[in-house]
């Protein structure tokens, strides 16, 4: 199991920088979360700033190494410290409230997404030159755009002129977020645009690095062989060609998960989403610092949680790296 | 010179060396002129704008749209859209440039070291790399970004560099694993040629082509991260650039006043600055990789459609011979024969290409 491994390490050592990292920026850059919030209520006295380092676990006591372990050690109880934004609650119990949206918004439109833009790519590799083929050429445009930009003109057309879809927000305002049929029907109108436009822009990647792997193995005497011997057409492409071709787009979905990621907090705040993007943003905007490090810390670990399930589907996808013969 | 010396993707052979522009792959043409384009505004742009950008008018509450005046409108407070494109490209193109030279230099130096030299260090910063490209760049930028009280374009173009090297430094790292091993690497080593002369003078020149599909594909990742940033309202919004201008608009409720001349200008400049480096980055793609080439032509050879898998074409006497490489390459040959010998570059091409030398 050398391939799991040595992902497994890879994975432990980014969460380790992002743990220092989020450790070491507030330390390197001046100011602070009680300097803000000293700043935001004027009416605080001077003397309050060390009751609220206190009240924040911010206070720079102890050594540095001393500071370190007990951030780790915080962060392994849970403990991201308190929101100055939403003050007294917790930047985790914040967390909990967003992380939901995005998961489930996010995740359902990059699998929707990630298979629909391979099967596009095999059958444009297919059918070379054919229509879907001929597609390509916008395909990089919308690969070209800001994804904001288009996500802004979608709201524009669908929402501003055609009144199609509402204009922002997770759920319809009058409603009470809970488990009932009102609220989770709203919930759902309220994200089939945003999804959309998160499906139509990050598609075309997929599609063009599954055509192009796709052809290349299309050329593989294998492929000929298959069909010398008289197989279908269907199942030379399935089970001979794209079999083999989809894996360097398995590959790949590691690495354009963190696009994903960029993509979507642009979306949440394009759409006013309820989601951990558009509260990362009113955290910067607020200078809310330890909601914006808890934000980060939990999208970096759900990212690697993520990249850790890519690795396994494609342990099941490829069985040279269960053998253990890493070239 | 031995024959064992085979470069590998960059280095084309020595005749061939001087290309001709119209040589090169369509796509990587129209790329290389739309990116131009854009370089030479960002140059000359400040120069040419008919208006100061941050010029205001108190009398006007509205925008106002496209007249000869103001040939792409103007924003709610008098601005001249125009004039804030040509002056905001330069800070936009600035800012992906200098990420992608700072971004490339370290994809340059960690993939080849590490590809290099093996070992514990090859273990080392492939760790690096593959952590650092796991990490979600978006959100650290922001929080980097939202911690720092001011954010120059400068400041932007180096955090962007910082986060935006890992990519191309696993390609150059996985390129430099299989030129290592080539022959005339071992010939210069047992010349006794110090490493760092091998890494310069032998490894890098043959992956120049990679070294700048990297470098485009950063600094299409740069502009369109800074242009995002931005946006947001973290990056730069003292100076003009595409990226405070869709701030400002967005400030200044451009969609919901229907004011289209103000957000759609630079939104599409962005867009097809982003698509010529896509375009750019198919072509040196095609160039590496000639199976990618040539899609349409393939697919009709003598008007008939061949699935790419399908037994090699025969031409028939007496069809007609119409696009396709090789029936280009058929047709060219029987004219050339029916001439008979000719000194034009484009004949001694096709001798080159079929027959495997060249005098010229």
């Amino acid at each position: 199991m050398k391939f799991i491994t040595r992902r497994l390490a890879t994975y432990a050592f980014a969460a380790w920088i992002a743990i220092t990292v989020n450790f070491f920026i507030p330390r390197l850059i001046p100011g602070n979360a009680a300097e803000a919030m000293m700043a935001k209520f004027h009416s605080l006295q001077p003397a309050a700033l060390h009751a609220i380092e206190v009240e924040f676990g911010i206070g720079h006591q102890g050594s540095l190494f001393h500071q370190y372990i007990q951030y780790i050690d915080n962060i392994f109880h849970g403990n991201l410290g308190i929101s100055t934004n939403f003050y007294p609650a917790t930047v985790t119990s914040v967390l909990k409230q967003t992380l939901p949206w995005t998961l489930i918004l996010v995740g359902t439109a990059t699998v929707i997404s990630f298979a629909l833009g391979t099967i596009l790519g095999i059958l444009a590799a297919w059918r070379r030159g054919g229509k879907l083929d001929q597609l390509l050429p916008a395909l990089t445009f919308l690969q070209a755009v800001p994804y904001f930009f288009l996500a802004l003109i979608a709201v524009e057309v669908f929402a501003v002129h055609w009144h199609v879809f509402p204009i922002g927000q997770g759920y319809s305002l009058g409603l009470a977020p809970g488990w009932t049929w009102g609220f989770i029907q709203s919930a759902f109108y309220h994200s089939i645009l945003p999804a959309l436009t998160l499906i139509v822009t990050s598609m075309a990647g997929w599609m063009l690095q599954m055509r192009n792997v796709m052809i290349t193995t299309i050329g593989e005497d294998y492929v000929l062989a298959a069909q010398a011997k008289g197989l279908s057409n269907r199942r030379v492409v399935w089970t001979y060609a794209a079999r083999n071709a989809i894996l360097p787009n398995i590959a790949g979905f590691a690495i354009s998960l963190g696009f994903v990621v960029a993509g979507a907090l642009v979306m949440e705040f394009v759409f006013s989403y309820p989601g951990v993007g558009y509260t990362l943003y009113n955290a910067v905007t607020s200078d809310d610092f330890p909601l914006m490090q808890g934000i980060f810390l939990v999208i970096s670990m759900t990212v690697l949680v993520a990249n850790l399930l890519a690795d396994v589907v494609y342990l099941i996808a490829d069985p040279r790296t269960r053998r253990g013969s890493e070239s | 010179m031995t024959t064992s010396v085979v470069p590998m993707t960059a280095a084309p052979p020595v005749g061939r060396s001087r290309r001709k522009f119209s040589s090169y792959p369509f796509k990587a043409r129209v790329g290389a002129i739309i990116v131009g384009l854009f370089v030479f505004l960002a140059i000359f742009g400040p120069y040419m704008a008919p208006f100061d950008p941050s010029a205001t008018k108190d009398t006007q509450a509205y925008p106002i749209g496209p007249n000869l005046t103001h040939l792409l409108g103007t924003t709610s407070i008098g601005g001249d859209v125009l004039s804030q494109m040509l002056v905001g490209i330069r800070a936009t193109v600035f800012v992906g440039l200098t990420a992608g030279v700072i971004a490339t230099f370290l994809s340059v130096i960690v993939g080849v070291s590490s590809g290099f030299l093996g070992g514990a260090s090859d273990e080392g910063l492939s760790l690096l790399t593959n952590a650092v490209l796991v990490l979600p760049a978006l959100p650290l930028l922001v929080v980097i970004l939202g911690y720092l009280p001011s954010a120059s374009n400068l400041v932007t173009a180096f955090v962007l560099s910082v986060l935006g090297w890992p990519w191309g430094a696993r390609v150059i790292r996985a390129q430099t694993l299989s030129l290592r091993r080539r022959d005339f690497v071992a010939a210069a080593r047992e010349t006794g040629e110090s490493t760092w002369r091998i890494i310069i003078s032998e490894i890098i020149p043959n992956e120049v082509s990679l070294i700048a599909a990297s470098f485009v594909g950063t600094v299409l990742y740069a502009i369109l991260t800074s242009v995002a940033l931005t946006f947001l309202g973290l990056g730069d919004l003292s100076n003009w650039s595409l990226g405070s201008m869709l701030y400002w608009s967005q400030n200044g409720n451009a969609i919901t006043l229907g004011a289209w001349w103000w957000y759609l200008p630079p939104g599409l400049a962005v867009a097809f600055l982003g698509m010529g480096l896509v375009l750019l980055n198919f072509g040196l793609d095609e160039l590496g990789n000639p199976r990618l080439r040539d899609a349409a032509g393939q697919r009709k050879i003598a008007g008939h459609a061949w699935r790419p898998a399908d037994p090699t074409p025969v031409v028939r006497d007496g069809e007609p011979l119409r696009r396709g490489l090789v029936a280009r390459l058929v047709e060219r040959i029987v004219h050339l024969n029916k001439k008979g010998p000719s000194t034009s570059a484009e004949h001694s091409d096709i001798v080159a290409s079929t027959k495997g030398d060249v005098d010229e």
